[in-house]
């Protein structure tokens, strides 16, 4: 036996991979072709309109004279874009938060770091305490209404409220729905269904038309903090269903040895039966919070401004009229970054957490 | 041996749904003693042992271990657990955590022992069983032997006083049968008070004190090995030791 012997050159390499994946048969050979056409059909102009024939610099729309994207738009309006109407002198506030986020993912992604527990428990408790003061004002700061909050800003806030609080939420609804207990179980089944079963946009005309006729005159409470319960408890209810099916994966034998080791409830669930289920329900989960990221752009009808609304607001702004493409490009672009981003984080996070069972 | 008694069952019955799997149940176990288990699958051998537990709940009938009467206040629960540790048919190691976790957990988190004093004790064990050297694995990269043997371990951790077994070899290929049956043996002879379900009859010759065959459940015989092998008295024990042996 020769051990020295190579594979036939035609089954590897680059050629090898061509054959196999692309020409094993006639049919496949044409529909590779018919897709080479298509991609030389779409590519090229998009990439001339993008970035070859676009104009990048310039002040207003008489500078964008090519055939391309006149990203000049996106670029005056940037301010308006990533900040909303929040006052020019406090952006500051709002750039210290962009700061310690994107510090802070930035350590939890570098692999073999220590101290990711408190970078983790300072972003999902601490940093949202901070913020609060820092974007609503108090402590000495000059306070900023919530309808001058706007733009990428916005729609952080929003989906951020909404994933650090509907999580839990979701998880203690989860296993109310499987409690033993009967009045836990049908007070959770109960808040379940009626939050999966209105549509996000009911949810929202509810929280800021409908509320406030149920509230005694002269009680009113912020827009966007009823838009946020809304949001938090909608993506609540949805996490409690992907968590329960996860807690509905655990073998009956996890939860005999647990208690069979004197573990109560509690700890039984924490230490034992959370960890693996969660772990099971990854991709769902994150599935949900790209969702809930996307349908962020809802409160739009309830005249908040997120990042969507207002590229859409700046479109109809005299000066820029006809841009709208750009626009709705650079904000497909962003959004596409942000999802993009957690779903690899996801499978990341899935092999880190793999034991191999 | 001594004449303290670890386990008393008086009258212990059970149904599931109309099914009456265990009837009148009545059995003492004292301390140092090791019973074996034995019947026909469903004869409710299993529902016994885990009655003691209370990972079932016996609907008539009086359960007392160690003094503490098992009732539904989950103190006496909570008390008993503490008191007894179980080893699974299939193994039930906690798959998200190393081998040393899974034995250190519930002394750190039930016994409320410092981590480092948890951590030197799952070692002990893991030693006398003889994985010491796995401890940083996962269950997973264990065979199935190795992980029974863990699974022992971890419940050797929470230093009972009494030790239940349900069909612990009864998932294993039959290479790995020895060693677990070894450490059992080991252990019997440290004089750990036992109560384990099998069919391995040579095991139940070689360690047990008392013999219980079990049918329809109904305890339907009791005796030392030595009489239970050559002059079993019910028709059913005689049927049963027929296809086993």
């Amino acid at each position: 036996m020769n051990k020295n012997i190579t594979p036939p050159v035609i089954e590897i390499g680059v050629i090898g991979w061509l054959r196999k994946n692309l020409f094993s048969t006639w049919y496949n050979t044409i529909l590779t072709l018919i897709g080479l056409y298509f991609i030389y059909l779409i590519i090229p102009p998009l990439l001339s309109w993008i970035f070859f024939d676009a104009t990048f610099s310039g002040t207003n729309r008489e500078d964008c004279t090519s055939s391309g994207a006149c990203w000049v738009f996106i670029k005056q309006n940037i301010k308006l874009i990533i900040y909303g109407l929040y006052p020019s002198d406090e952006l500051w506030r709002v750039n210290i938060a962009y700061f310690l986020l994107t510090v802070s993912i930035i350590y939890l992604l570098i692999p073999n770091l220590k101290y990711k527990g408190f970078v983790g428990i300072f972003l999902l408790i601490i940093f949202p305490i901070i913020c609060v003061f820092l974007f609503s004002g108090g402590l000495g700061l000059e306070n900023v209404e919530t309808r001058l909050w706007g733009g990428l800003f916005l729609t952080l806030v929003i989906a951020g409220v909404g994933i650090v609080l509907s999580l839990p939420i979701g998880i203690m609804l989860a296993l109310g729905r499987r409690s033993k207990l009967p009045v836990v179980s049908l007070l959770s089944t109960i808040f379940i269904e009626i939050w999966r079963g209105v549509p996000l946009i009911t949810v929202l005309f509810m929280a800021s038309n409908m509320f406030p006729l149920f509230m005694p005159e002269g009680v009113n409470f912020d827009k966007l903090i009823r838009a946020l319960i809304g949001v938090m408890f909608f993506s609540a209810a949805y996490l409690a269903e992907v968590v329960r099916g996860g807690l509905q994966a655990m073998p009956k034998g996890q939860y005999e040895a647990s208690q069979a080791a004197g573990l109560t409830y509690w700890k039984m669930m924490a230490l034992i039966i959370l960890p693996q289920s969660l772990k099971i329900v990854i991709p769902a989960i994150i599935g949900s919070f790209i969702a809930l990221f996307k349908d962020t752009t809802l409160v739009l009808i309830i005249g908040l401004f997120d990042f969507l609304g207002i590229i859409q607001f700046v479109g109809t702004n005299p000066d820029w009229l006809g841009f709208s493409h750009e626009g709705y490009v650079f904000a497909a672009t962003i959004f596409w970054v942000f999802c993009f981003g957690m779903s690899r984080y996801s499978q990341r996070l899935e092999k880190k957490l793999d034991t191999g069972n | 041996m001594t004449s303290e008694t670890m386990i008393e069952m008086s009258s212990v019955h059970k149904w599931f749904g109309e099914l009456h799997v265990l009837n009148d149940i009545n059995l003492k176990v004292a301390k140092g003693e090791k019973i074996v288990i034995c019947g026909p699958s469903g004869s409710g051998k299993s529902t016994l042992i885990r009655c003691i537990n209370r990972l079932e709940e016996h609907q008539r009938g009086e359960i007392v271990v160690e003094g503490t009467e098992l009732t539904n206040d989950n103190r006496s629960v909570e008390k008993i657990r503490g008191e007894v540790g179980m080893v699974f048919q299939q193994f039930n190691l906690f798959p998200h955590l190393s081998i040393l976790d899974n034995c250190s957990l519930a002394p750190i988190w039930v016994r409320k022992l410092p981590k480092i004093e948890a951590r030197e004790k799952a070692m002990k064990y893991l030693k006398r069983v003889q994985i010491d050297d796995q401890a940083h694995k996962y269950p997973a990269q264990l065979s199935g032997g190795q992980q029974q043997r863990a699974a022992i371990a971890r419940a050797l951790c929470m230093e009972p006083r009494i030790m239940l077994f349900d069909e612990p070899t009864s998932a294993l290929d039959p290479e790995m049968i020895k060693e677990v049956l070894d450490v059992m043996v080991g252990l019997a002879e440290g004089g750990m008070t036992m109560l384990v379900v099998t069919h391995e009859m040579g095991f139940a010759k070689e360690v047990a004190d008392k013999i219980i065959f079990m049918d329809e459940g109904q305890i339907v015989e009791s005796k030392n090995p030595t009489d239970f092998f050559s002059n079993p008295e019910s028709e059913r024990t005689k049927t049963f030791l027929s296809q086993i042996l």
